[in-house]
């Protein structure tokens, strides 16, 4: 008996590395780069809960790279091709899409992750392969502490907390605030911390915090406690997803306070999901389509011709730090990893989104905007330097 | 807000989502009752009707009641081959092969949702169908206007059913079956159909909840029935499995029951008080608040 | 005596067998991407097998494996990960690694006791339930203690996890549950299988056995938690879901429900599948979906059925599909005759 358990777990055992062997062709390591081309990994989420954030990255990405190969390219002219890797929204996908590119595809580098959260699955992957990652949106600081690999295209949470915490305080003139937290999310208990050390330092009281599941869907009972503390103000530190049913069950709920939010709630898809409950609202983000400089104007325009939508602050932060990347290349003169990361340390470069040079721990010091929401639509408040 | 006026706007939360797993546990309760299975499916069929109801008026510009009837006309449908199909077969197989085909089930609809083109894995805003208002009941506490509705909606059909099981002959006919399959096949009763128009009358309730639910709290998406359907379940059992009256009673229960630990600050807790509840019933009274004590025949 | 010194040798046989696979993927003649699945395969064959003692043998139904996956991934990640914590600080590198996953078993058996003790009274469809619910209680009290990263999880864990690891991992899962069902143990658990109100009327304490039989199963999913952990790098709550619990089940049905040979065939090719299925993740699942549902309607004995693969299971199969084929051709005969 025992001899033919055995027999049958080493023909398993064979069996499988034939499977492996013969099955898995097509995930076969992918042909090396050929030399007029330079393979450049993502990570955007085209599915899954923060799936406009995902598409409107990879837009914004696409555009520039297009841009940038018609030019001629980078390192005399070599194109640069684009592989993404959908994580779904997912965090425990995100490693596994980060290792594929790494492993199979052998990028030179990665744009990418969106969400905080999958930036950090991602990022000891990347630091440990030595492949520079770019997050052209991951706010959390933690990010770039995993290594000297990992860098970012926007600014962190600290400066985004205080950004909102100071426009309560003296913009809106108020005391009180009360915050719902998503738990899942490193990127919303960041900047909830944030937003209370500045809105405490600044002589306001937080009156209430409450934490709630992504995939929750009654916010009733905590909207309730909320209003039981009567907050001046609810900061609600989250993605469209989320935001969007807080903001409709707040309104039948009848919360009379203004709601303060991040750049996670920079999505169109805001306004499906809570209807006119989100007019009155203000977040801040990244950038505004309103700006008026040249640099955000030619932006519009490309990307209105390419995909007939008026781009995001994702898909500018894409756009700039894709074309970050293809700076670095440049200036470094070759595609290896360690020399890209030091041209990205040492880079100056002025975008759609603002101009970054990278401080010590490889964030960009750099602007935020307010945005304010007027009859389902987002008009630009105020710019707030850091 | 006093502790008085919260306790109140707390104790309404928990019976709009109570009112939600009651419609949804009396399909359980119904299925279970006549052919001793749980089917594990019924949180899916809400999913999808609240998705045929989120369609309908969407893309077919329909009323809400009108799109709330094609939901639960849909999902009569769906609940009819489901059990022709997958559930007929395995009448007389051991239960846990049936319990598995309902696992497999659920997984295939959501998956099914998950892929389809219309609908994928991001949530879609229900629309605000009627204008929201609202009523002071008293300071500080009010209801809302799509509360009232899901409310009387699910009182309404409630009482229907009722209605059905005790005045009309097919309600007998479901009463015979599920007290005894053979001896109301030997009284001429067509057991088949008479299976066959639980499933329906189940599946048109959760496709009902699932319409209300999606107006409530304005989200469709395709994973929202897991989670309420297993609470849905939960809820049958605690009013008695097999019991109408106590899967309404049990649902009502539950929906407060969660509500409040969610309004004591546990709101993170919430999912597991459903289970808490369960294992807590199941080894204290595992027939139920209604439930008698059947001793089991070898 | 001859008898046993061969099983020993079958023993260290396949043990050299793994060794050189493992030196193989060392040297990278297997490339990473084949060892990273391999090893998975390892990992899954264990979760199978152990829910197949529960599910098949036993004849209960438990949903909650994934909780239990959780609960030894989680111990045995806090102690790789503090240095000093639970295990003193002179344990470390690969020797804390296997003592943590000790525990990680231990600690994964310890809840399925307290699980099983109550659950296991219930018969059937509400043991599922209640099961299911222990492991979503699991996860949820997980994803709300912030010691271990909360909803966002432990990320950061060292790779100890390799294709040997696991491979050997499966190979102690396997002999000793194959010892337990040889026993007098595992002839009790088959009898609850079988007819449970007879086996109670016989004198069998099948509480008794139904919980060992848990707890077993819960050690050696807690054991494939920590081996999975340390492989992936992280542990988050989102790992463990009911979805797990699924495909682990799914497994255990493929391969035929009682049947180590075929809990171990199914784990390895669904891991395949999965892998292969990777460019249509949508499609998988519906898939899978469709084969459980089918497998139940048309053969819900599963591949194997409660039988061991073996030479003469293959002889007899062969025997009977020649039989049934001749007797179609004489029937072929026959009508053409006619």
């Amino acid at each position: 008996m025992k001899r033919k358990l055995s027999l049958v777990l080493v023909i398993a055992m064979v069996l499988s590395l034939a499977l492996t062997g013969c099955g898995n062709q097509p995930q076969a390591p992918a042909a090396p780069a050929a030399p007029e081309e330079i393979k450049i990994g993502s990570v955007f989420p085209v599915t899954g809960a923060i799936a406009t954030f995902g598409q409107s990255s990879l837009n914004g990405t696409q555009l520039a790279f297009e841009e940038i190969n018609n030019a001629g390219g980078v390192l005399g002219g070599r194109k640069l091709v684009l592989i993404n890797e959908d994580n779904q929204s997912k965090t425990e996908e995100t490693a596994t899409a980060f290792q594929k590119l790494i492993t199979q595809d052998e990028v030179s580098a990665i744009l990418g992750s969106v969400a905080s959260s999958h930036s950090l699955a991602g990022a000891p992957i990347a630091q440990a392969a030595g492949i520079p990652m770019l997050s052209p949106t991951s706010t959390n600081p933690r990010v770039t502490e995993v290594g000297d690999f990992i860098f970012r295209a926007c600014f962190i949470d600290p400066f985004q907390g205080q950004v909102m915490a100071k426009f309560a305080l003296e913009t809106l003139g108020v005391t009180t605030a009360a915050m719902l937290v998503e738990q899942d999310s490193d990127y919303s208990k960041g900047l909830a911390e944030y937003f209370r050390k500045a809105f405490e330092a600044g002589g306001g009281t937080i009156v209430a915090e409450e934490g709630y599941k992504s995939t929750d869907t009654d916010f009733s009972t905590i909207l309730t406690r909320v209003k039981a503390t009567n907050p001046a103000v609810v900061f609600v530190p989250a993605y469209y997803g989320t935001v969007g049913p807080i903001l409709r069950q707040a309104q039948a709920a009848e919360i009379d306070a203004v709601f303060l939010g991040g750049d996670g709630w920079d999505s169109d898809k805001l306004f499906e999901l809570a209807g006119d409950a989100a007019n009155g609202g203000f977040f801040s983000n990244h950038y505004s389509p309103d700006a008026g400089t040249p640099e955000v104007d030619a932006f519009l325009a490309a990307y209105q011709a390419k995909f007939n939508a008026v781009p995001d602050a994702l898909a500018a932060l894409a756009y700039d730090a894709a074309y970050m990347l293809a700076q670095a290349i440049e200036e470094a003169g070759s595609v290896e990893g360690a020399a890209i990361r030091d041209a990205l340390a040492a880079i100056s470069f002025t975008g759609v989104s603002g101009t970054v040079v990278f401080d010590e721990n490889r964030n960009p010091v750099k602007s935020a905007v307010i945005i304010e929401i007027r009859d389902g639509k987002q008009v630009y408040k105020a710019t707030v330097n850091p | 807000m006093t502790i008085t006026q919260q306790i109140l706007q707390q104790l309404i939360n928990g019976i709009s989502l109570g009112s939600v797993y009651a419609l949804m546990a009396l399909g359980y309760t119904m299925v279970y009752g006549i052919i001793k299975l749980i089917n594990f499916a019924h949180g899916e069929v809400f999913m999808i009707g609240a998705f045929v109801g989120f369609f309908s008026i969407t893309k077919l510009d329909m009323g809400f009641f009108p799109a709330m009837f094609t939901a639960m006309i849909f999902c009569a449908i769906l609940g009819i081959l489901m059990e022709r199909l997958a559930y007929k077969p395995l009448r007389n197989a051991h239960r846990v092969a049936a319990l598995m085909t309902a696992v497999g089930l659920s997984m295939l609809f959501q998956n099914l949702a998950l892929a389809h083109s219309w609908i994928g894995a991001s949530a879609k805003g229900f629309p605000q169908v009627f204008p929201l208002q609202r009523f002071q009941l008293m300071e500080n506490v009010s209801i809302s206007s799509d509360r009232i509705l899901t409310l009387a909606v699910a009182i309404f059909l409630m009482i229907a059913l009722q209605f059905i099981v005790h005045k009309t002959i097919m309600g007998k006919a479901m009463r015979a079956v599920s007290l005894d399959k053979d001896a109301a096949r030997l009284m001429g009763i067509n057991v088949d159909k008479t299976i066959s128009f639980t499933f329906a009358l189940g599946s048109s309730l959760a496709a009902a909840a699932g319409v209300l639910f999606a107006l409530n709290y304005g989200i469709v998406v395709y994973q929202m029935g897991l989670l309420p359907g297993l609470k849905a379940f939960v809820a049958a059992v605690l009013g008695g499995i097999g019991i109408i009256p106590g899967a309404m009673v049990g649902g009502l229960l539950l929906g407060v029951t969660e509500s409040a630990v969610s309004a004591a600050g546990g709101s993170m807790f919430r999912d597991a008080v459903a289970f808490a509840a369960l294992i807590i019933m199941l080894l204290v009274k595992p027939t139920g608040l209604f439930g008698k004590n059947v001793r089991e025949k070898v | 005596m001859a008898k046993r010194f061969s099983a020993i040798l079958q023993l260290v046989l396949l043990l050299a067998v793994g060794y050189a696979i493992q030196m193989a993927m060392d040297a990278e003649i297997i490339n990473r991407y084949y060892a990273h699945v391999m090893t998975v395969m390892a990992i899954f064959v264990v979760g199978a097998v152990s829910l197949n003692l529960i599910n098949g043998i036993c004849g209960q139904f438990s949903l909650g494996h994934a909780g239990f996956m959780a609960v030894g991934a989680y111990t045995a990640a806090i102690i790789t990960k503090n240095p000093d914590l639970i295990l003193p600080a002179i344990f470390t590198g690969n020797v804390r690694f296997i003592l943590a996953t000790l525990l990680g078993g231990m600690m994964a058996a310890l809840v399925g006791f307290l699980v099983g003790l109550p659950s296991l009274r219930l018969r059937g469809d509400y043991l599922a339930i209640v099961t299911l619910g222990f492991g979503e209680i699991i996860r949820i009290l997980l994803l709300n203690w912030d010691f271990v990263g909360g909803a966002s999880g432990y990320f950061g864990l060292a790779r100890h996890t390799n294709f040997f690891a696991a491979f050997l991992l499966s190979i102690i899962t396997i002999t000793i549950i194959r010892n337990f069902i040889q026993s007098s143990h595992g002839r009790a658990c088959i009898s609850i299988r079988e007819d449970e109100i007879a086996a109670e009327t016989m004198g069998v304490p099948t509480t008794r056995y139904k919980v060992i039989a848990f707890v077993i199963a819960s050690f050696f999913a807690g054991t494939a938690g920590s081996m999975m952990a340390h492989l992936t790098q992280m542990v988050t709550p989102a790992s463990f879901t009911f979805i797990l619990s699924i495909e682990l089940l799914l497994m255990v049905v493929l391969g035929g429900l009682g049947s180590i040979s075929g809990s171990i065939g199914a784990a390895i090719f669904l891991t395949y599948a999965a892998e292969a299925l990777r460019a249509f993740r949508a499609y998988r699942m519906i898939l899978y979906s469709l084969l459980l549902i089918f497998i139940m309607l048309f053969r819900p004995k599963g591949l194997l059925g409660n039988q061991e693969l073996s030479l003469s299971l293959l002889r007899e199969s062969f025997k009977n599909l020649r039989a049934r084929w001749r007797r179609k051709k004489k029937d072929g005969i026959t009508a053409a005759a006619e």
